[in-house]
């Protein structure tokens, strides 16, 4: 057999940069946990709208007690629910998304939110925006004759702005609970 | 030796092909008028995903399985100097296959089996597109048997001898298609069709992507390999040279045939039903496949070096200019090789795991296959119908300077489109998109580059008539010539005189893959009968 020193030498220069690429890929996933969305959780895409967490007084942008923002979102021919949602820049978001019917995907251009949204498993992204701005919401898997149509937007406010819009919500939320309970005691 | 039973094989399976090909070609041209929405007399979504479908099905399935058939029949009859064992089954296989297309076709044109050709449960076609690319798949069965076959006949005839590299990679083809199609085929058989008829309620989405992801990305090798086994055995001795080494030549087929199987999930990145440590597995694969391909490029190229340096060429890139740039097959090989290594370097982006998230289904993923498939894979067919033609119709190619100017124009019209598919990916555009329909500032950064793909399209149409004409007007045109000569397949610069067993047979080989496909795939598919899983109804479009 008859393999030439030259062709040996390309063979360890090939190796090398597989390696390398493998190294830098490896690193990122295991160092600094970025990795592709993979949390195999199913749930049953056909009573969706019976699931707590999926219900749809639940879905939008969620704040627990701790300030973590679970943003909660249902696909189904053709958009994304809620429709329109706001979101603070320069903040760590964990999307969760789950689909009623089809197979979709979604990616925000120009960000690393994207997933393929499978009937049957939530899939969860964890992402932020730098940039503050109107961020489209694309369905990038081919789901029925109308899927050209299904698009959402996401808005991306500054963090001092989204705070402060969320502290007046929740107090207008609060004054009509107390309202709301008050009349119940009368 | 009376070969007329090859050459009608040959000539039949290739002109289902690239009939196939040709029709393809206008829905390719149709697609990109219709997406880019300047023509509204042309808008219709329904007409386009029929269109995409059909596209898809014909270039990625019929083109390809039947080519490789015919060249397969061709090969193995020509370089082994025997005659096509069981030419009666493999008419049988050429039938059934040819009846699945027509199956299939049916549902696909009326718009009954508008999923694409990645089919993508749980939206659901007409049974009868299933059945029909179920049929064709069981005819390719039938040529790789006989590839096999004929592969051992030799072997027993020649024991100890080294079995022609031709038939070495066409039957390392063979057993990688056989390998292949058991994904595609349990999903088909085990979960579409029986919804499909209505006899399963549901089906899991996330095991139909499994199992389709098993098939893949070993498909594209199997679409691929005959590209490559033109460049070995074919262009050293067309550029005028020889192959650099017939040893590498080997190990590059068979590591690619075992490392394209286990690596199918790198198609599920973004996918939530598999954990990050299988998918990172796959990626590491995914990098291994990479290197057959490398070195591929160094055979090959140090080929045409050498044939450069025969020829007269001088210094250390003069050899390139003393090329026989006017032999079809040469130019090929060039043309095809500029486009792999752009393609590849897409690849490398979408194999990169996380990086992968800014493409994935972008408009940059047909940008990057159409380059590799369409580009290096396609444009090897028609140089290897170009060197073959002669042979099987007995007839001298109609005119060698028609064919540069196809290879050019078909290397030109593909720059031009996917330079722009590619820039769209990355400006956001999703893929499989029949118009733009988002109101939003983004788009408008689009609609320059979908000018320029209407542009390379027409290119491409062109050409593609073009090759078409010159196949017709070789075989049927009115000439007294007649043209005698036999298939030139090129020497090593190092005559291989005996091999190890493992480079000249499949046996470990097989033994090697069952391993591998066991670890990458076992836990990924039995995952889903162990988890509570729920499975989803079938829906229309």
């Amino acid at each position: 057999m008859h393999i030439d020193p030259l062709e040996k030498k390309w063979v360890l220069i090939s190796l090398g940069m597989s390696a390398l690429f493998v190294s830098i890929i490896m690193i990122d996933a295991l160092f600094h946990s970025v990795n592709a969305p993979s949390n195999v959780e199913t749930i049953d895409s056909r009573k969706i709208h019976l699931s707590k967490e999926f219900a749809e007084d639940n879905l939008g942008v969620q704040v627990a007690d701790n300030g973590d923002i679970t943003v909660r979102m249902v696909a189904g021919r053709y958009a994304f629910f809620p429709k329109k949602i706001i979101l603070p820049a320069e903040t760590k978001i964990t999307f969760r998304w789950v689909s009623m019917d089809v197979l979709h995907g979604v990616h925000m251009p120009m960000t690393n939110m994207s997933t393929m949204i499978v009937p049957g498993y939530v899939a969860q992204v964890e992402s932020s925006f730098p940039r503050p701005g109107e961020y489209p919401m694309l369905c990038n898997e081919y789901c029925g004759l109308g899927h050209d149509h299904m698009w959402s937007k996401a808005f991306v406010i500054d963090k001092e702005e989204w705070e402060a819009k969320r502290a007046k919500e929740s107090a207008a939320l609060n004054t009509t609970a107390i309202a709301k309970e008050e009349s119940n005691n009368e | 030796m009376n070969n007329t039973t090859a050459k009608n094989l040959a000539l039949s399976h290739m002109w289902v092909a690239f009939t196939a090909f040709i029709v393809a070609c206008f829905m390719g041209q149709f697609q990109v008028l219709e997406r880019s929405g300047l023509f509204e007399s042309l808008t219709s979504i329904s007409l386009y995903f029929t269109s995409v479908s059909t596209h898809g099905v014909l270039m990625a399935y019929v083109l390809t399985t039947f080519f490789i058939m015919g060249f397969g029949y061709y090969t193995a009859s020509d370089s082994l100097k025997i005659p096509i064992w069981n030419p009666k089954l493999a008419w049988a296989g050429f039938v059934i296959a040819l009846l699945g297309v027509v199956i299939a076709a049916v549902p696909l044109l009326s718009g009954l089996a508008s999923v694409l050709y990645t089919f993508y449960p749980p939206v659901t076609a007409h049974v009868a597109f299933y059945i029909g690319v179920t049929l064709l798949v069981v005819g390719s069965w039938v040529w790789c048997g006989i590839m096999i076959v004929m592969f051992y006949q030799w072997k027993k005839s020649n024991p100890g001898k080294v079995v022609p590299l031709a038939m070495f990679a066409t039957t390392a083809n063979a057993l990688l298609w056989l390998w292949t199609s058991v994904g595609v085929a349990a999903e088909v058989l085990f979960q579409l069709i029986p919804v499909a008829l209505g006899l399963m309620d549901t089906l899991d989405p996330g095991l139909a992507r499994t199992l389709f992801a098993w098939t893949l990305h070993p498909i594209v090798y199997f679409w691929l390999i005959p590209a490559y086994t033109a460049f070995y055995v074919f262009v050293p001795k067309q550029a005028g040279g020889y192959l650099f080494s017939d040893e590498a030549a080997r190990m590059a087929l068979i590591v690619l045939v075992v490392f394209s199987l286990p690596i199918g999930m790198h198609h599920l990145y973004m996918d939530p039903e598999h954990a990050s440590g299988w998918k990172l597995l796959h990626g590491v694969g995914t990098f291994i496949v990479a290197l057959p391909t490398l070195v591929t490029g160094f055979t090959v190229i140090a080929s045409l070096e050498i044939a450069g340096r025969l020829r007269g060429g001088k210094g250390l890139f003069g050899w390139i200019g003393s090329l026989p740039w006017s032999n079809p097959m040469t130019l090929g090989v060039i043309l095809s090789l500029l486009m792999l290594i752009l393609g590849g370097f897409g690849g490398i982006v979408n194999a990169s795991y996380a990086m992968n998230a800014m493409i994935h289904n972008t408009a940059w993923v047909p940008g990057h296959f159409h380059l590799i498939f369409a580009g290096t894979t396609v444009i090897m067919y028609f140089t290897i119908a170009y060197y073959l033609w002669p042979f099987l119709c007995k007839k001298p190619l109609v005119s060698n300077s028609l064919a540069l100017v196809q290879l050019w124009t078909w290397f030109i019209g593909m720059s031009i489109m996917t330079t722009p598919w590619h820039v769209l990916g990355l400006l956001g555009q999703p893929r499989r998109i029949s118009s733009v329909q988002y109101n939003n500032v983004l788009t408008m950064t689009w609609e320059p580059y979908e000018i320029l793909m209407i542009l390379g399209g027409l290119v491409l149409l062109s050409s593609a008539c073009l090759f078409f004409y010159i196949l017709v007007k070789t075989q049927f045109g009115a000439t007294t010539e007649v043209f005698v000569g036999e298939v030139e397949y090129a020497e090593p610069l190092h005559e291989v005189k005996e091999l190890p067993e493992y480079l000249n047979d499949f046996r470990l080989w097989n033994k090697v893959i069952a391993v591998l496909m066991f670890i990458s795939f076992g836990v990924p598919i039995l995952q889903f009968f162990f988890m509570d899983t729920y499975g989803s109804s079938a829906w229309g479009y």
